[in-house]
């Protein structure tokens, strides 16, 4: 005999089996490299967006080792622009050993990796979602640096006032077209509660209407829109839409005086430029969280992303760039902080993010009790010369705000 | 709703619901035929527009031009799937045919988003923006000749099936296929050449699209799941069904865009769909 019983066996099994289960949550913690599981739309529907952030972790890495003396691992995943998949791939990225989740663009697949981040305590840092409920469900792993839909609405109708007062103009009606996913949703409920609150605003909304976001063709929904003939168009879009949104506007030779986004993207975007030209993409009105260029960390990122990309201009991917480094940037100052890569350990230091140097305007990034910052400011963008430009608070301006805008028909071919 | 409103957006539909026609009628058309229901057939359309994106960007060429040669190399695609891959499975269950067809659509899909990524691609022609005002009536010009180019296509089609001795077989192998095998007619050949004619539908109606709508990789599934929607209201088999069927499908999506709401466009095709199949299972159509 050898002594070892068949007892001895099973125990040592076991202890192995516990060692093997442990041991992504032990390596997690001794690590000296922060693996930043970066969850983005880079196929599907909102691609092009997905893409437009990877940019912004892809150039991170270095940046961040300058600035924080942090080595940062990133380990993609393209979540599809869907919702199950997004879930998924937030399983895989902690099963592989992701310290920090990232990401996602999108507010549906954000909600459900936060479900992840929670249930797997590993924390999620949101670059871009605006859904409320994603910081209102009580999580301790989620940590927001964008904006709420509530607060791009009410930043954004603030923007549209000081538009109206700048230009000295008082439009008497607005038909609200919005895309029917998750973000779209949220917007358009944020707005139809606040916007009958702001006495300031001279319009009333006369009609909303709703598409899919997948639309192939808009026609119907611009007719509808035409019909009401509204003053100016408010929008709630994604990138696709909005070129299907301003195309079809075109053909059915309708000219509002504006189409302004109260908070979304689409028409800021370097392919709404592309696809539309300078004579479509012109004049219309974003009033959405920017950058600003002069501040010192923009010039590093800046000259980052041209060494990187060559091929294209920061201004095109500023607000998917900006807040997606931002989120990067998060996470590796709460690495440094914390000494340690574990999930309890990071998601205290990142409560106690106090970052006052940053690239996106607005005030220090700080986390409330709810793990969302509530300090972001916006600005109104206004697409001139093929290039958005920023036109208000007057104080940060590149130009001059034009409303009403010129129509289709008066614009240089 | 102001009637010019109402009038513009169901000539829209109308002008839509032929190039959707067209679309179906190449599955009709197979089906009614071979008797293989095409899971590939948005899939085959998709690269169709791709190939029309791509020459376009190469060569500028309005792909008003490119309508002939893509129903050509179409045709010959068709032709060749059929007698290289789709034949040998022509005696075999129906759950082997689907699966079959199921796996191209997948592979297509795929080699369509490892060549061209997934991004959205359009053609813009330069009179892309441009429409007819006629009184109180505004045709966007494309949708107007998309829509003329369909109907040319489907009179062609019905002139083939109708005039030509080749077309006359097909009909003689639809109808009766002991009998056709009987007389002597090479019903492996006219097989072929009726997938043939189903595909360079879907090339034609492909290249019509493209001048109106962005394409992606996942646009396939979308496509092959609106063609099946059009041939089964219209009648499975049915030539005139499935032009019918799509007009049907282009004009209610458009009115219940603008009765109830326009994100609900879609549940209202899968009403009439399942309202056809509890009520007139056979389609509005005769199969012929």
């Amino acid at each position: 005999m050898t002594g070892f019983t068949r007892r001895d066996f099973n125990r040592a099994a076991a202890a192995a089996g516990a060692a093997t289960l442990a041991a992504p949550a032990i390596v997690r913690a001794q690590s000296k490299k922060l693996k930043v599981g970066v969850l983005l739309p880079r196929s599907g529907a909102l691609a092009f967006i997905g893409q437009s952030c990877q940019r912004g972790a892809d150039i991170s890495p270095v940046l961040l080792r300058e600035m924080y003396g942090v080595d940062v691992e990133l380990m993609n995943a393209d979540i599809e622009s869907n919702v199950d998949v997004a879930r998924s791939r937030a399983e895989k990225l902690v099963d592989e050993g992701a310290h920090v989740l990232m990401g996602a663009f999108d507010s549906g697949p954000t909600a459900a990796i936060a479900q992840v981040a929670e249930q797997r305590k590993v924390p999620l840092v949101v670059n871009i979602a605006a859904a409320p409920q994603i910081t209102e469900q009580g999580y301790k792993y989620t940590f927001r640096n964008f904006p709420t839909a509530g607060q791009l609405i009410t930043n954004g109708l603030a923007l549209t006032r000081d538009l109206f007062q700048a230009t000295g103009r008082a439009p008497r009606s607005a038909v609200f077209m919005h895309v029917n996913d998750t973000f779209g949703t949220s917007m358009a409920k944020g707005i139809g509660a606040i916007l009958p609150k702001l006495d300031y605003l001279p319009f009333k909304v006369v009609d909303t209407i709703a598409y899919d976001r997948d639309a192939r063709d808009l026609s119907v929904e611009v007719a509808k829109a035409k019909s009401t003939n509204a003053d100016f168009i408010l929008l709630v879009s994604r990138l696709n839409d909005a070129i299907l949104l301003v195309r079809e506007l075109v053909k059915q030779r309708w000219s509002p005086q504006a189409i302004l986004s109260p908070g979304s993207p689409g028409m800021y975007e370097a392919q709404f430029y592309k696809a539309l030209g300078n004579r479509y993409s012109d004049y219309c009105i974003s009033n959405v969280p920017w950058y600003n260029p002069n501040a010192a960390i923009t010039k590093r990122v800046e000259a980052q992303f041209n060494k990187q990309f060559p091929q294209e201009k920061l201004m095109f991917h500023a607000l998917n760039v900006g807040f997606t480094f931002e989120a990067m940037m998060i996470a590796a100052d709460a690495f440094k902080r914390a000494g340690a890569a574990d999930g309890a350990q990071l998601a205290d230091a990142l409560r106690k993010t106090s970052i006052a140097e940053h690239m996106m305007i607005g005030g220090p990034i700080q986390f409330d009790a709810k793990g969302q910052n509530a300090q972001i400011a916006s600005a109104c963008i206004q697409n001139r010369d093929g290039q958005p430009k920023v036109v208000l608070p007057a104080s940060a301006a590149q130009a001059k705000p034009v409303f009403p805008v010129p129509g289709w028909q008066e614009r240089k071919a | 709703m102001p009637i010019d409103a109402v009038v513009n957006i169901v000539v829209s539909g109308l002008l839509t619901g032929l190039i959707y026609g067209l679309m179906a009628l190449g599955l009709s058309v197979i089906y009614g035929v071979v008797r293989i229901v095409n899971f590939a057939h948005g899939e085959l359309m998709a690269v169709a527009m791709y190939a029309t994106v791509f020459a376009f960007a190469m060569t500028g060429l309005d792909p008003l031009w490119m309508l002939v040669p893509m129903a050509l190399a179409f045709f010959g695609i068709g032709y060749v799937l059929q007698r290289g891959l789709i034949n040998p499975f022509i005696d075999r269950p129906e759950h082997s045919q689907f699966i079959l067809l199921l796996a191209v659509a997948l592979v297509v899909v795929n080699l369509l988003l490892v060549a061209f990524g997934p991004d959205a691609r359009s053609v813009q022609v330069d009179y892309a923006l441009d429409s007819y005002e006629i009184g109180p009536l505004l045709v966007d010009k494309v949708r107007l000749i998309c829509a003329a180019v369909a109907l040319v296509a489907c009179a062609i089609l019905f002139a083939i099936f109708r005039y030509t001795s080749f077309g006359k077989a097909i009909r003689a192998c639809a109808d009766n296929l002991l009998g056709a095998q009987v007389v002597g007619l090479n019903v492996g050949h006219l097989y072929a050449l009726t997938f043939g004619l189903g595909t360079a539908c879907v090339g034609v109606a492909g290249t019509l699209l493209s001048m109106l709508v962005d394409v992606t990789p996942g646009l396939g599934p979308a496509y092959t799941l609106l063609a099946f929607v059009i041939v089964i209201i219209g009648g499975l088999g049915s030539m005139v069904g499935a032009l019918a069927g799509g007009v049907l499908i282009g004009v209610s999506e458009s009115v219940a865009g603008l009765l109830i709401t326009p994100s609900a466009k879609s549940m209202f095709s899968f009403a009439l769909l399942i309202l056809v199949l509890a009520f007139r299972p056979q389609g509005l159509f005769r199969a012929r």
